[in-house]
């Protein structure tokens, strides 16, 4: 566009004509986009909003009819207080904090170490493996789960936690490998060399230089496998049975849900305090939540 | 594929040296065998747990139900007689397509008004805005489980409040395709809008200062300028949460379970309720490959779109 090397100045200069009937619109646009912020942030905000509500609720206000379910009348902390004192949810909880913690830490020694060799060592097949665990990212869960049901039953870990620790790497490797390839692949060649000359063998340079200059990356990373382990359905779903080896995601249901009666109430607290820690870090964390989010899209 | 490299390593190999080709030979060596033991880990985890299983998958698939016997593909061929597969297949598509389309545009819209604000206020809403994405699914789906429950659904409260009759949500299939189909919106639409907005960001503002000095207006500048520069995202995006959305599990299974009468069935729900719940693990898996054709097309798009994306940015 020949346009491009104008400046700034030149755009405002020659229509002060229109300058008057330029602002009414900006504002008028303003105007309209907090309109349409307001509305989706309605639509958005609505179901967590109800969420707490009801969680505040006791049952008997819950089946009153008569009221608004919008509003509490009389708040109490009673279906929290049952959760934590009875039942499995602490067990539940137990489950989710261990079965997460274990997977983002061998999920990044996995991927950091294979994003190190396939950014910087170049290799026999390593161009067309990078390639693999880009399409490994993009393969579902729901594609697998029924011959790893077959082969979790075969190695003896149907109904137990291990069976999780050792199936989530499938749906946290492979994006996280790709983003730090990238981060990796963006640190300039002469801090190696340097490093190279100093003596410094490959893990050194991983660990001295790769890892802090890329710590952004490492981060973005880790919060991603963090929300994928904590939020996995259909795994714990098809492979725990018992309600003691659940984690969140299942246990609630399944524990609170008798036939007919449903405890909503407390599912609801149940619930909210399940999805605390994903919104705890999304809170504090914000730019490396995102940065994770669109690493696939605006970086190589 | 060549397009790997440019996700991988640009450039050359570090440490090129001419002078002393005996040694370097034999760092090289020693460096590759290194970088292969480095990559033994993820190796071992997509061969094992991925490449593995979808191969077991299709023989799997190929076996009668006490899975005694071989029996070709009698699974698929009866599968595709069998009218509540078709209701899924159609059931998947309506349900993918819909959703995308409607994620997209959402998020299309969102991510402009976003970019519109002063920079100060931007942070705030957009941190509002992407909280149904932070909320696992299989949670958040509860909460709407609830705002649609057939006594005390606080949307048909509010509908009375204007005179409107309550609605079946998830008990009329129509309005059960219409309550997943929303839920699935709700919950994606921040993701396209956050991916959107850091398109918009990375479009030079140079671009727009000329299109206004041609004497653009908004609307053209939105077709001639953002459109074109953000199509590459746009595709990558779409296709992607295409994928995504048609191997979806988790909200139609809490919301509905497939019903009512089979009715919202998508292929993941309905793979587990034929292959774990009923016990028809071959069945289950044929169910699944299913799935394949279509989501390996759109991966191989993704993944174009991806290279291309990166050799732009590469320059």
């Amino acid at each position: 566009m020949s346009g491009a090397s104008l400046t700034t100045a030149g755009a405002a200069a020659p229509a002060y004509r229109k300058v008057g009937s330029i602002r009414r619109e900006r504002r008028w646009a303003l105007i309209g986009a907090y309109v349409a912020l307001a509305v989706f942030v309605l639509f958005f905000l609505t179901p967590p909003f109800h969420m707490l509500v009801t969680s505040l609720k006791s049952s008997a206000e819950i089946a009153d009819l008569s009221g608004n379910p919008w509003v509490v009348r009389r708040p109490t902390l009673e279906n929290y207080w049952e959760l934590l004192q009875q039942g499995n949810y602490l067990l539940h909880f137990r489950n989710s904090v261990i079965v997460t913690l274990v997977v983002v830490a061998v999920t990044m020694v996995i991927s950091t170490l294979a994003a190190f060799a396939l950014a910087r060592m170049r290799f026999w097949g390593s161009a067309t493996l990078a390639t693999g665990v880009f399409l490994t990212y993009l393969v579902p869960e729901t594609l697998l789960f029924i011959p790893l049901f077959q082969i979790i039953g075969g190695l003896g870990l149907y109904n137990n936690l291990l069976a999780m620790i050792l199936i989530y790497p499938t749906l946290t490797v492979p994006f996280c490998t790709w983003i730090m390839i990238g981060y990796f692949s963006s640190i300039p060649k002469e801090l190696d060399e340097a490093a190279l000359i100093d003596g410094a063998n490959h893990f050194q340079m991983l660990w001295r230089i790769f890892i802090p200059v890329a710590l952004p990356g490492i981060l973005a990373a880790t919060i991603f496998a963090f929300t994928v382990s904590w939020a996995q359905f259909l795994y714990p779903m098809a492979f725990l049975v018992s309600s003691e080896n659940m984690v969140l995601t299942v246990g609630i249901v399944s524990d609170l849900i008798r036939g007919d009666t449903f405890q909503w109430g407390k599912i609801m607290a149940g619930a909210l305090m399940a999805a605390a820690p994903p919104l705890l870090v999304y809170a504090f964390l914000m730019d490396y939540y995102i940065a994770g989010l669109t690493a696939g899209a605006t970086k190589g | 594929m060549t397009g790997g490299n440019v996700i991988a390593a640009p450039g050359v190999p570090a440490a090129a040296a001419p002078s002393r080709p005996g040694r370097l030979r034999r760092i090289a060596r020693r460096r590759s065998t290194l970088a292969f033991l480095m990559t033994l880990p993820l190796l071992a985890v997509i061969g094992g747990l991925v490449a593995y299983p979808f191969f077991y998958a299709i023989y799997l698939s190929m076996l009668n139900k006490r899975m005694t016997r071989f029996v070709g593909l009698d699974n698929f061929a009866f599968l595709l007689t069998r009218e509540t597969f078709q209701f899924v297949v159609w059931q998947s598509v309506i349900f993918a397509v819909s959703a995308v389309i409607a994620k997209a545009l959402i998020g299309f819209i969102l991510a402009h008004v976003l970019h519109a604000l002063p920079a100060k206020g931007q942070r705030k809403w957009r941190g509002m805005l992407l909280v149904p994405w932070v909320i696992p699914p299989a949670i958040s789906t509860l909460a709407w489980w609830w705002l649609f429950d057939p006594t005390y659904s606080a949307i048909n409260w509010m509908l009375m409040g204007i005179g409107a009759p309550p609605i079946a949500w998830l008990g009329e299939p129509g309005w059960a395709r219409f309550a997943v189909i929303l839920v699935n919106v709700w919950y994606g639409a921040p993701f396209f809008m956050i991916m959107y907005l850091a398109a918009l960001k990375s479009v030079p503002d140079q671009l727009y200062e000329a299109a206004a000095i041609d004497g653009a207006t908004g609307w053209q500048k939105l077709r001639y300028v953002t459109v074109p520069m953000m199509k590459n995202i746009i595709a990558i995006t779409v296709l992607f949460s295409l994928i995504v959305t048609f191997a979806n599990f988790d909200i139609v299974r809490i919301l509905t379970n497939g019903g009512p009468q089979d009715r919202t069935h998508i292929f993941g729900t309905y793979a587990f309720q034929v292959g774990i719940q009923s016990g028809d693990i071959p069945l289950g898996a044929a169910v699944s490959l299913f799935m394949f054709p279509i989501l390996a097309v759109f991966a191989v798009f993704v993944l174009r779109g991806v290279t291309r994306r990166s050799k732009e940015m590469a320059g």
